[in-house]
């Protein structure tokens, strides 16, 4: 243990005569785990956004098979229906908080191409059991009106849209009269209007989905559980009822489970080419070594402490080559917002998020890497005959 | 020509180093190769969709179906062909990770419109003749080893049957292929009958989907947009008329900036691999510097040491780089034979092109230096080392 504790020191030390070529295992493992936690980020920060949407005390009504609210479609006459369903808390008139809504798609422009944006019809009651939706400019749209509020992220991914800027849907033009803020949730990417407006200007007389909040009286699993029995006993509705936080939660999953998957592909190849520039350094390292190695072993240094040296040596240079690259991806993209289409075929505004578990995913790539790199190299220092060795290069 | 066996001797002069810094450069063409390939279908460079093919969507987005009205002032305009309608189907075979897209057309249109794709006419006649028929591209019918006669049930995520239920079942009648190589696009997709879906819906009837133009001559596609645009602007049903390319184009790009995305990995890799090289020459021409030295004692000048140093790093970096392209290839083809709904990703000329440019570039860039050291090698302090 002494001996090991020793030699590993002893070459751990004269590491900086050998700077260029341990460059290389650095920079080439910096790029690698730079490359991965960039792109994983992407599909946290994404992830993030989604499950950051919603609230456990709410409910979704979709029509039933449906995996997005843009396919789901609620014939008129059920929405009535569903609203009085039990559980659904109602307000001081007595009237249920429930809100049908019609999500449309509309294209406005980013940069030189047209991009699918989220138009949301939705009923007072919708913002009323939002607590998170603030108006933050301008002020609500009018009923009856072709006014819409935006949302913040919204207003800065696609252009031309600020208070009094209008756009053009369907033949008409709508006025831009407020910015609303939802703590950087999916819907701050999406327009909201006045919900029979929507239903008009879109000859859509049904909803996409009703929002409902739960009652106050029971926890909200019980809530849910007991208004999911009531609407499946109930012959009229093909309906699925899904607690909103578990909905969006689950609508991460396409996009990231894609940008996981070409993450993991690109890295796997990167990490092959690092490898093979580390293995270069090592056994290059090695040599350099030689006389020393075989003098340790000649006056009686066993063969571990040695490997121990070779591949301590490696794995400290992947580190640092991991902490690197996650520190320049953290710096670079950390914050960054960017969007991309998600499952409602709309685009969805996040910012990319470096967290703890992606760095530690990072270095233990980097580790990965310096093992093997350091493996093979650790194995000739301590087969190379010592007799031979110490003739010299 | 005859300092070839040299070169080629210097570069093995160490096996295991060269071949781990072959397989190093190898790993990164394999990847610029893929991710230059994916980037130059994103800008359009090798999207198949040369075909005088025009999208006529509604204004507000593709998802908001046309309506059936708009067919004969679509089909009285002279440039146009033909024009077939589509509407998407989004149904779900078996599971949700099986997705491939299905339209609902009408069989003539489809048949008058695109040309590129065909089946044998017999099928042709059984697609008229069945309501419940479907045809799937080879593509299609390969990857879930269907047989014309099978029966395939989709669920469809946004068209319920008049009783409520999502699944229908649809009868395979044909198998559509290419007419030349490569020319028919479309051979991921099915394609059923609009007047049996249109029937069988709970609701929209009456919806066309988008309108698919074919015309008589492409270098009329701008004027045919704007003609059709005009045609229907100030209209609950305005419309947004492009080429099939740039509607497919603003698809890929809606899903964020992957052209920087790609570029930032391409930068990566080769920063990466520059070191590998880099490093590897360095330590060649350091360990060598009495054998050069020799040369130049038996007559080499100092610009042909010069020379088989920069050989010498081209040879390497073509020959991994031009694995890398090959296998870049192999997995590419492969990639391309399992089809996501995505246009299959081909590395072209300029892929090519540009690969081919980077390793030559690489080559002399990671030798140059080295082979400044060898060139400026004084005789006398060169042997002094032993």
């Amino acid at each position: 243990m002494k001996q090991t504790l020793a030699v590993t020191w002893m070459n751990l030390r004269s590491l900086p005569s050998r700077y260029m070529t341990s460059l290389v295992v650095v920079v080439g493992i910096a790029l690698v785990v730079g490359v991965l936690v960039a792109m994983l980020s992407m599909s946290k920060g994404f992830e993030h956004t989604l499950k950051g949407t919603g609230s456990e005390s709410r409910a979704l009504l979709l029509s039933a098979g449906v995996t997005a609210e843009l396919s789901s479609y609620i014939d008129p006459q059920m929405v009535p229906l569903l609203r009085e369903m039990p559980g659904i808390r109602r307000d001081a008139a007595g009237k249920p908080l429930a809100s049908a809504e019609l999500l449309v798609i509309t294209e406005l422009r980013r940069g030189d191409g047209d991009v699918n944006v989220a138009l949301r019809g939705v009923e007072p009651a919708g913002l009323a059991i939002r607590p998170e939706v603030k108006l933050v400019e301008g002020r609500l749209f009018k009923s009856g009106l072709r006014e819409l509020i935006a949302g913040r992220s919204a207003t800065r991914q696609f252009s031309g849209i600020n208070v009094g800027s209008k756009l053009q849907f369907r033949g008409s033009e709508w006025d831009v009269v407020g910015i609303f803020e939802s703590d950087g949730d999916a819907h701050e990417s999406e327009l909201w209007t006045d919900a029979d407006t929507a239903r008009s200007a879109f000859g859509r007389p049904g909803a996409s989905a009703i929002l409902a909040q739960f009652d106050a009286a029971t926890t909200p699993a019980a809530a849910l559980a007991a208004l999911k029995a009531a609407v499946a006993a109930d012959p009229r509705f093909q309906i699925d009822v899904l607690g909103e936080r578990d909905y969006y939660s689950s609508q991460s999953q396409g996009v990231t489970d894609n940008i996981n998957f070409i993450t993991v592909f690109i890295t796997v190849i990167m990490a092959f080419g690092a490898v093979f520039g580390a293995l270069n350094t090592m056994y290059s390292a090695v040599a350099a070594r030689q006389i020393e190695i075989a003098t340790l072993r000649a006056i009686g240094f066993s063969g571990l402490p040695v490997m121990v040296s070779v591949l301590t040596e490696s794995v400290a240079l992947a580190l640092i080559g991991g902490l690197i690259g996650a520190g320049f991806a953290w710096l670079l993209f950390d914050g960054l917002t960017t969007a991309t289409l998600g499952q409602n075929f709309t685009q969805v505004a996040f910012s990319f998020a470096v967290t703890p578990d992606l760095v530690a995913r990072g270095l233990s790539w980097a580790l990965g890497i310096g093992l093997v790199g350091g493996f093979f190299p650790a194995l000739k220092a301590i087969r190379q005959p010592v007799a031979e060795a110490l003739r010299g290069a | 020509m005859k300092y070839v066996p040299l070169v080629w001797a210097a570069l093995w002069r160490r096996k295991a180093r060269t071949i781990f810094t072959l397989l190093s450069l190898t790993a990164a063409f394999l990847l610029l190769g893929m991710l230059q390939a994916a980037n130059s279908l994103f800008s359009g460079g090798s999207v198949n969709l040369s075909a005088p093919i025009m999208i006529v969507q509604a204004r507000v987005s593709f998802t908001s179906p046309l309506p059936m009205r708009l067919l004969p002032q679509l089909e009285a305009i002279p440039e146009v062909e033909s024009v077939s309608h589509s509407q998407f189907f989004g149904g779900i075979y078996k599971d949700v990770r099986n997705f491939f897209p299905q339209f609902a057309v009408n069989p003539e249109r489809w048949h008058r419109t695109f040309l590129e794709c065909r089946m044998p006419d017999a099928q042709y006649q059984a697609w008229l003749q069945s309501r419940t028929g479907a045809i799937a591209g080879r593509l299609l019918a390969d990857r879930f080893g269907w047989k014309i006669g099978d029966r395939i049930p989709l669920t469809s995520q946004i068209w319920p049957l008049k009783d409520g239920t999502r699944t229908w079942t649809f009868d395979l009648v044909g198998i559509f292929d290419d007419v030349s190589k490569d020319s028919c696009v479309r051979q991921g997709n099915m394609y059923i009958r609009y007047d049996y879906f249109d029937e069988g819906r709970q609701f929209g009837q009456g919806g066309a989907g988008i309108y698919v133009l074919r015309l008589h001559d492409p270098n009329q596609a701008e004027a045919v947009a704007r003609r059709v645009d005009a045609m229907f602007e100030n209209s609950p049903d305005e419309t947004k008329t492009q080429t099939e390319k740039d509607f497919s184009l603003n698809f890929l790009r809606q899903l964020g900036n992957l052209n920087l995305i790609l570029t930032g990995i391409t930068v990566a890799v080769f920063f990466s691999i520059l070191l590998v090289t880099g490093n590897t020459m360095s330590q060649a021409v350091r360990e060598r510097i009495p054998e050069l030295a020799v040369l130049k004692t038996i007559g080499f000048g100092d610009g042909s040491v010069l020379n088989l140093v920069l050989a010498e790093s081209l040879l390497m970096c073509v020959i991994g780089g031009l694995a890398g392209m090959l296998l870049s290839l192999v997995v590419l083809k492969i990639i391309s034979k399992l089809p996501f709904g995505f246009p299959p990703v081909t590395a072209g000329l300029h892929v090519w092109l540009f690969a081919v440019a980077s390793m030559v570039g690489l080559g002399l860039v990671v030798g140059i230096l080295p082979a400044m050291r060898a060139r400026n090698l004084s005789i006398i302090d060169a042997l002094a080392v032993r």
